[in-house]
C-alpha cells in the first residue's frame, strides 16, 4: 500500500505538467485578443504602443518559444504574471485559494452532514412523506441554478430578514485577521477574537448553504440508494437473524457498507467545487479562485488561466489520491499490493 | 413422555405481492420438530424451503404476507411483535445460511460479528469476557489459530472456515433450535462432509434441534430422523428418513432419490428429473408436479392432492396407492422400465 501511494504521489507533478501543457495550448488556440486586457482601448491603434506591450509580455515570440519559456518558469514555481492584476499569478492564487477553500470546506460540511442525515432518514422511512419531501428538497438543490437560488437566499435572509450580513468575507471596514490558515473563521478563533469569528462565520453561512445545498442533493440520494442496496444484502438478514434491531442493522451493518461509494463521490465533489464555486463566489462577492477564473477567462489572461487550471487539476489529483486511501481504509477487501 | 414439540408449524403460508395480487410461495405446510432431533427439509431450488423458514423467523422482506402458525416451545412466532421475536432470534434460535461469504458483513471482522451476536443478547457482559467467548466459540468449531483468525475479515477465510465461523456465530448463545439453510451447498464435496459432521456432532453434544434445509437428499441421509419433501410451496411427502428412502410413494421423491449420487452407480450417468419446477407466478392447476410427472393422469391436472397417510409415509399424490402396489397401467410400465 505504502509503495503504491508513493508511486502515485511521485506521478502527480508529471501529470500536472501535462495538464499545464494542455491548458496552455488550449488557451492559446482560442480566438480572441489578450491585448485588450493589456492595452487601453484608445491606444489600440497606436502600433508602437501595441508592439511595446507585446514585447513586454512576450506575446511577440512564436508559440513554441512561449511554451518552452512558460514551462521552464512553471517548473520553478513561477506561473507568470497576470495580464489583469499585473501581479504574479502564484501570489494571486495564494491569496485567493484560502477563501475558496474555506467556502468549499464549509459547503462540504453542510452538504455531507445534512445529506447523510437526510439520506439515512429517507432510507429508514422510505416512501414516507419525509422521504418524498427530502427527495424534492435534494432535487431542488442539485437542479436550481445557483445564480437563482443564491440571489433568492441573499434577498430573503440578508435583505428582508437581515439574519445574515451582505456579501464578502467580512464587513466592508473590518480588517482581515492575521493568520496562517487563511480561513478567516479559523484565524479569528486562533487569535481568540470571538467577535471577528462570529462576523466571519455569518458571512460564510449563506454562500456555504447555497453551495452546500447542491452537495446535499448528491449525498442524500447516494446515501439513500446505497443504503437500500446494502439493506437488501444477505449480511443484513444475518444480522436480523442474530436479533439485531432495525437501528443496529442500519448503523452497524448497512451504513458501513453504504459509505464506501459515498466516499468516492465526496472526494470528487470537493475537487469539483474548488473551481466549480464560480457562481457562488460571483454572487456573494467572494474573493476566491472561481471569480479569479472568470475574469481570467473573460480577458484571455493566459497566465491566470494556466494557474487556475493547475489548481483545479491538483485538486482533482489529490482528491483522487485521498479517495483511494479512504476507500482502501473503509473497504477491507481492497488490498493494494506494491 | 410427550412434551410439546420444539417447533410445530401448522398451515404456514407466505405470499409476495405480484402484478395481479399476492402470490403464495409457501402454500400451507405442516412440520414438526422435537427437541434435539434433526428434521430434513428437501426439495429442488424454488420449492419454498427458505421462504418457509424465513417466514416463521420474520426475516422476509416487509412486503411478504405470512399467515398460519409456527409455535416455538409453545410460543406463537407468526405475528409476534418484532421486539419480542428479536429476543428469540440469535438467542434461542440460531441460523446458518447457504453462502457464508455474502452472509457475513464484508467490512467487519469475523470476531466483531460473533461478538455482536453475544452482545445483542447480553448487554452487561464485559468486553474481555465476550472476547474470550468468541475465541472459545471459534475453537469449538475447530478453526485453527482462533486468536489470529478472530481479527480477520470474511474474505480472508476459506469457504469451509467461513461456514465454521457462521456455525460458531449461530451457536454463540447456546440456542435450542438451529435453522441451517443449505449450509453446505456453496462448498466443495470434501468440505461439505466435514461441515455436516461438525453440525451433527455439535447438535448432538448440545441437544440442539435442527431444521436442515437442502436440495440434496444425500445431505440429510444419516443426519435427519424425519424428512419433509417440498415441491411447489407444499410438503408433498413426509415421514421418517428410513421410510422416505426405502418406502417412498411419491413420484417426485422417487425422482430425487434417483438423482442422488451413489457409490454403486458412480459410473452411470446421473438421472435428474426432467423439466423445471414451476414459478410461483405460473403454477399449474391441480398437482403442481403434474407437468413433469410420468404418471400424471387427467385427474392430476384437476385435483390438487392433499397430504394423507399412505403405506408408511404421508403423501400428496393421487396415485400413491397404485405406486405402492406397483401393479396398474402406467405405474407398472414405469416400474418395468426401471424408472420407478
Ligand atoms: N422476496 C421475494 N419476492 C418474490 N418472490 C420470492 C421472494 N423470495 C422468494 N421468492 C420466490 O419464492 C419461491 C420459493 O423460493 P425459496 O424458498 O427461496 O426456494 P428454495 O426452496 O430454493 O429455498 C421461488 O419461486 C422464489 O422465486
Ligand atoms: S398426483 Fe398425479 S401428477 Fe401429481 S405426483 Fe401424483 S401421479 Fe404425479
Ligand atoms: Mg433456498
Amino acid at each position: 500500500m505504502l509503495r503504491y501511494l508513493i508511486r502515485r504521489v511521485l506521478g502527480v507533478p508529471f501529470l500536472l505538467l501535462g495538464v499545464a501543457s494542455v491548458a496552455f495550448i488550449l488557451s492559446q488556440s482560442t480566438k480572441g485578443d489578450p491585448l485588450s486586457a493589456l492595452v487601453p482601448e484608445r491606444m489600440m491603434n497606436n502600433p508602437e504602443i501595441v508592439q511595446a506591450v507585446e514585447a513586454q509580455w512576450g506575446l511577440d515570440k512564436p508559440l513554441p518559444v512561449r511554451y518552452v519559456v512558460y514551462m521552464k518558469n512553471l517548473v520553478q514555481g513561477d506561473m507568470g504574471t497576470s495580464f489583469n492584476t499585473r501581479r504574479p499569478v502564484a501570489r494571486d492564487i495564494a491569496e485567493r485559494l484560502p477563501a475558496t477553500l474555506e467556502l468549499v470546506v464549509a459547503a462540504m460540511i453542510v452538504g455531507t452532514t445534512l445529506g447523510m442525515a437526510i439520506g439515512l432518514l429517507s432510507a429508514r422511512f422510505r416512501h414516507s412523506i419525509f422521504d418524498n419531501a427530502a427527495r424534492g428538497f435534494a432535487l431542488l438543490g442539485s437542479s436550481l441554478p445557483i445564480f437563482w437560488s443564491g440571489l433568492i437566499m441573499l434577498y430573503i435572509f440578508s435583505v428582508q430578514l437581515k439574519w445574515t450580513p451582505g456579501t464578502g468575507r467580512l464587513d466592508a471596514r473590518t480588517q482581515a485577521p492575521e493568520g496562517v490558515t487563511g480561513f478567516y473563521t479559523v484565524d479569528a478563533l486562533l487569535a481568540g477574537n470571538g467577535g471577528l469569528f462570529i462576523e466571519a462565520l455569518s458571512h460564510l453561512a449563506l454562500p456555504a448553504l447555497v453551495l452546500g445545498w447542491s452537495v446535499i442533493g448528491i449525498v442524500a440520494r447516494l446515501v439513500r440508494s446505497s443504503l437500500l442496496d446494502a439493506l437488501g444484502q444477505d449480511y443484513v438478514r444475518t444480522a436480523r437473524a442474530k436479533g439485531a434491531s432495525d437501528r443496529v442493522v442500519l448503523i452497524n451493518h448497512a451504513l458501513r457498507n453504504a459509505l464506501i461509494p459515498v466516499l468516492t463521490v465526496l472526494g470528487f465533489t470537493f475537487a469539483y467545487l474548488i473551481t466549480g464555486a464560480v457562481l457562488t463566489e460571483a454572487i456573494f462577492s467572494w474573493p476566491g479562485i472561481g471569480s479569479y477564473a472568470v475574469s481570467a477567462a473573460r480577458s484571455l489572461d493566459y497566465p491566470a488561466i494556466g494557474g487556475v487550471t493547475i489548481v483545479g487539476a491538483t485538486a482533482f489529483l489529490l482528491a483522487n489520491l485521498v479517495t483511494d486511501i479512504a476507500y482502501a481504509w473503509a473497504n477491507p477487501r481492497i488490498k493494494v499490493s506494491g | 413422555m410427550s412434551a410439546a414439540p420444539l417447533l410445530e408449524i401448522r398451515d404456514l403460508r407466505a405470499a409476495f405481492p405480484g402484478p395481479h395480487g399476492p402470490v403464495e410461495a409457501v402454500r400451507g405446510i405442516d412440520l414438526m420438530l422435537d427437541a434435539g432431533e434433526v428434521l430434513g427439509v428437501v426439495g429442488e431450488s424454488g420449492s419454498g424451503k427458505s421462504v418457509a423458514m424465513m417466514a416463521l423467523l420474520q426475516l422476509l422482506p416487509p412486503s411478504a404476507i405470512v399467515s398460519g402458525s409456527a409455535r416455538f416451545k409453545g410460543r406463537e412466532l407468526v405475528g409476534m411483535p418484532r421486539g419480542e421475536i428479536r429476543q428469540i432470534l440469535g438467542q434461542e434460535i440460531g441460523c446458518i445460511f447457504q453462502d457464508p461469504l455474502s452472509a457475513f458483513n464484508p467490512v467487519l471482522t469475523i470476531g466483531d460479528q460473533i461478538l455482536e451476536a453475544i452482545r445483542l443478547h447480553d448487554r452487561k457482559i464485559s468486553t474481555q469476557d465476550a472476547k474470550r467467548r468468541v475465541l472459545d466459540l471459534l475453537a469449538s468449531v475447530s478453526i485453527p489459530q482462533p486468536d489470529r483468525r478472530v481479527d480477520q475479515y470474511p474474505h480472508e477465510f476459506s469457504g469451509g472456515m467461513r461456514q465454521r465461523a457462521m456455525i460458531a456465530m449461530a451457536l454463540a448463545n447456546n440456542p435450542s433450535l438451529l435453522i441451517a439453510d443449505e449450509p453446505t451447498t456453496a462448498l466443495d464435496v470434501t468440505v461439505q462432509a466435514q461441515i455436516l459432521d461438525l453440525l451433527r456432532q455439535l447438535a448432538a453434544e448440545r441437544g440442539i434441534g435442527m431444521v436442515l434445509i437442502t436440495h440434496d437428499l444425500g445431505v440429510v441421509a444419516g443426519m435427519a430422523r424425519d424428512i419433509a419433501v417440498m415441491y411447489g410451496g407444499r410438503v408433498v411427502e413426509t415421514g421418517t428418513a428410513d421410510d422416505i428412502f426405502y418406502d417412498t410413494c411419491h413420484p417426485y421423491t422417487r425422482g430425487l432419490i434417483a438423482a442422488m449420487p451413489r457409490l454403486e452407480k458412480i459410473t452411470e450417468k446421473l438421472v435428474s428429473i426432467e423439466g423445471t419446477p414451476p414459478s410461483i407466478f405460473d403454477r399449474p392447476a391441480g398437482c403442481s408436479f403434474a407437468p413433469r410427472c410420468k404418471l400424471a393422469l387427467p385427474d392430476c391436472r384437476a385435483t390438487d392432492p392433499s397430504l394423507r397417510p399412505v403405506h408408511r409415509t404421508s403423501v400428496a399424490c393421487l396415485r400413491a396407492e397404485e405406486i405402492v402396489a406397483g401393479t396398474q397401467g402406467a405405474v407398472r410400465a414405469e416400474f418395468e422400465k426401471g424408472a420407478l
